[in-house]
């Protein structure tokens, strides 16, 4: 199986579906002459010409909707954000358009539309460019949203996305881009609304996505050295979110701590506690913890900015807790 | 300036046509039905069968009639909130729209819709939309779609005057001057955002002038005379079906009724004397008296033809009040379609 990166294997993904489907392009800024800003799209312009490799302007709301309207009358496009950060000056098109048309039509038109770029903190990028905005999206119904942290799963759940007849929100994670990885060649499609075991483990669960997969990783890492068990459960979809394999983990590991980039109010955490106590009060041994980032707006100095993101100590920390061992 | 009518444009009056006195008589049918469907609604929304927000379309009938009379089936259409009237001139049924209106199951979106989400795809009817502005990027989007498949099909976007404040419309309508795509972009200046006169909200007065920040065919339509409306649309809908260009149309016209039946027709934003005074150019008494004149109808003729309207109207109103509701389940129906 070859390696590649994360970045490769989206344009893997992208490659793959647009030669399959004639009505699949891809659409936003810099994704042609440019390469992509962070060259995801590298190649497709020679590959499929300017009609299906389309530069815009720098009009996130306004080719947002051009891509909404291009899907209700049949097309496929998939929209490239520069990043998440940009892609709220167009949240009014995902919200108000793209979630809706489907019921508001009572089933007439759908919006087949792949939403796509990276959300999250990069390094000393600043309050402005540094948000996980999930849980804002992932509370709309009529949305899929959806988070690779992995080469391989960035590969399978972006073909599935482009498939898919309902508007996806895909985030991906600028720090994720140069993460290699093995990743299977042609048909691999990872289905939406599926987790997945990362690592198994028996003495706790650590719920996490995108970027905080790695971080839960080396955390287990370290806390398996320390004899503690940890299963490291990726949701890769925030929504629709698989509570089945959440409660399946939980009620295999009896204690639980969700990990999460995100601010810590009405967070994507928050819903999957809400999950857990409603539907697996009686398989729990300790208060499920949440780690999330703080909830600040995210300052440019070094030191504070670490202070404000999830890491591994902080996860081992809860960790702890949840085990009654600290 | 405010409370002052909105100049017309000088359009040259134009000679009918005998050849198309049946196509002349459809356009005065479309508008009476318009009118007398909208003042059933309004009476059915005073007696509380229809709900939410209502914004009626009397008034600017000729609007609808005689742009739409110059498209195509296999053409797109999307509208702002105020789209009763571009439904039935689409031909989407009286009863289907009353009844979505009513929120029942026979209505055009299954009674999930209302008043302001009236969709029929098989007629290229996508949408009434009810965040203003927000449709622009949209119809930009099919004009895209149609320019991709390398068809001749046409997409169509009403807007109001005060959408053309708002970033979406700028945003839309420099992608579709910059890659030429077929789209008529028709603004109603109807004079008012909700109770906002235009010189209150916009720092230009002629919409039109808008265009050409992005080198873009534009126009200035009397929208009270369904014959200049049909010429001018035929104009922009050629210049995006043969040139692949896009158009603004700035179409001058009125509001008799309040920005929705929650509003009063005047209030403290325009005076009584003005609204009168516009009533005086309906668009309806305008095109009949025209056909009158011109011998293509008599006043007995209208008058017979209104009757007929009023009964069409009427077995609307009574199929929407006894059509059932939505069944329960359908609450949960088409958030997402299963792959």
């Amino acid at each position: 199986m070859p390696t590649l990166t994360y970045r490769d294997a989206l344009n893997h993904a992208l490659r793959e579906e647009m030669a399959r489907d004639p009505d699949v392009f891809l659409m936003g800024e810099e994704v042609g002459v440019y390469q992509g800003a962070y060259k995801v799209s590298r190649g497709l312009l020679d590959e499929f010409g300017p009609m299906r490799v389309v530069d815009t302007p720098i009009t996130e709301l306004g080719f947002a909707g051009v891509g909404i309207g291009a899907a209700m009358v049949g097309l496929r496009p998939v929209i490239e954000f520069m990043t998440w950060n940009f892609a709220l000056l167009a949240i009014d098109q995902l919200v108000n358009n793209a979630a809706k048309m489907r019921y508001m039509s009572n089933g007439q038109v759908g919006v087949p539309a792949v939403f796509r770029g990276p959300g999250g903190a990069a390094l000393q990028l600043a309050a402005q460019h540094s948000q996980a905005f999930e849980s804002f999206y992932a509370h709309v119904p009529g949305l899929k949203v959806v988070m690779p942290a992995t080469p391989a799963d960035a590969k399978g759940l972006l073909k599935s996305a482009i498939r898919d007849d309902n508007p996806v929100v895909f985030i991906e994670g600028e720090m994720l881009y140069n993460l290699k990885g093995e990743v299977p060649e042609g048909e691999h499609v990872v289905p939406l609304g599926k987790a997945d075991v990362k690592r198994a483990g028996r003495d706790v669960t650590i719920v996490c996505h995108s970027k905080t997969v790695a971080v839960a990783l080396k955390a287990a890492d370290e806390l398996a050295d320390d004899g503690v068990e940890a299963e490291v459960l990726d949701l890769r979809t925030i929504r629709p979110l698989d509570t089945e394999a959440v409660l399946a983990s939980v009620a295999r590991t009896h204690r639980c701590v969700v990990a999460e980039e995100g601010w810590p109010f009405a967070g994507v955490g928050a819903q999957v506690v809400d999950t857990i106590q409603r539907e697996a009060f009686d398989e729990l041994d300790a208060p499920v913890l949440r780690v999330t980032g703080a909830d600040v707006p995210m300052p440019y100095n070094k030191q504070l900015e670490k202070a404000a993101k999830v890491d591994p100590a902080k996860v081992i920390a809860a960790v702890h807790s949840v085990l009654y061992r600290d | 300036m405010a409370g002052t009518a909105v100049p017309r444009p000088r359009t040259r009056r134009r000679g009918l046509d005998a050849e198309r006195a049946e196509e002349y008589r459809g356009w005065l049918r479309q508008m009476i039905l318009i009118r007398r469907f909208e003042e059933k609604a309004g009476e059915a929304y005073s007696l509380g069968k229809i709900g939410g927000f209502c914004h009626l379309y009397i008034g600017q009938e000729a609007v609808a009639v005689g742009s739409l009379a110059a498209l195509r089936a296999d053409d797109y259409i999307t509208c702002s909130y105020r789209e009763h009237g571009h439904a039935l001139a689409r031909g989407l049924s009286p009863r289907a729209v009353m009844a979505e209106l009513f929120g029942k199951a026979a209505g055009t979106s299954g009674g999930k819709g209302g008043s302001m989400h009236l969709f029929d795809a098989s007629l290229g009817f996508l949408g009434g939309h009810g965040i203003v502005a927000g449709h622009i990027p949209l119809a930009t989007g099919m004009a895209f779609a149609i320019k991709y498949r390398n068809t001749d099909q046409v997409a169509v976007c009403y807007f109001g005057e005060a959408a053309v404040n708002n970033g979406a419309f700028h945003e839309a309508l420099n992608m579709a001057a910059l890659w030429k795509l077929p789209v008529v972009y028709v603004c109603e200046n109807n004079r008012y955002g909700m109770g906002t006169a235009l010189e209150r909200a916009s720092a230009i007065y002629d919409i039109s002038e808008r265009a050409c920040s992005y080198d873009m065919a534009n126009e200035v339509v009397d929208g009270q005379d369904v014959l200049v409306m049909h010429a001018a649309m035929e104009r922009a809908v050629e210049r995006a079906r043969a040139d692949k260009h896009p158009t603004l149309l700035e179409v001058r016209t009125y509001r008799f009724m309040g920005h929705s039946m929650s509003d009063p027709i005047h209030g403290h934003y325009r005076t009584r004397e003005e609204v009168e005074d516009q009533r005086k150019r309906d668009p309806i008494a305008v095109w009949s008296q025209r056909l009158i004149e011109e011998g293509i109808m008599d006043q007995a003729g209208v008058k017979a033809l209104d009757k007929e309207i009023v009964d069409e109207v009427e077995d609307a109103y009574r199929f929407a009040d006894e059509a059932p509701e939505p069944a329960m389940e359908e609450l949960y129906s088409d958030v997402y379609k299963e792959s």
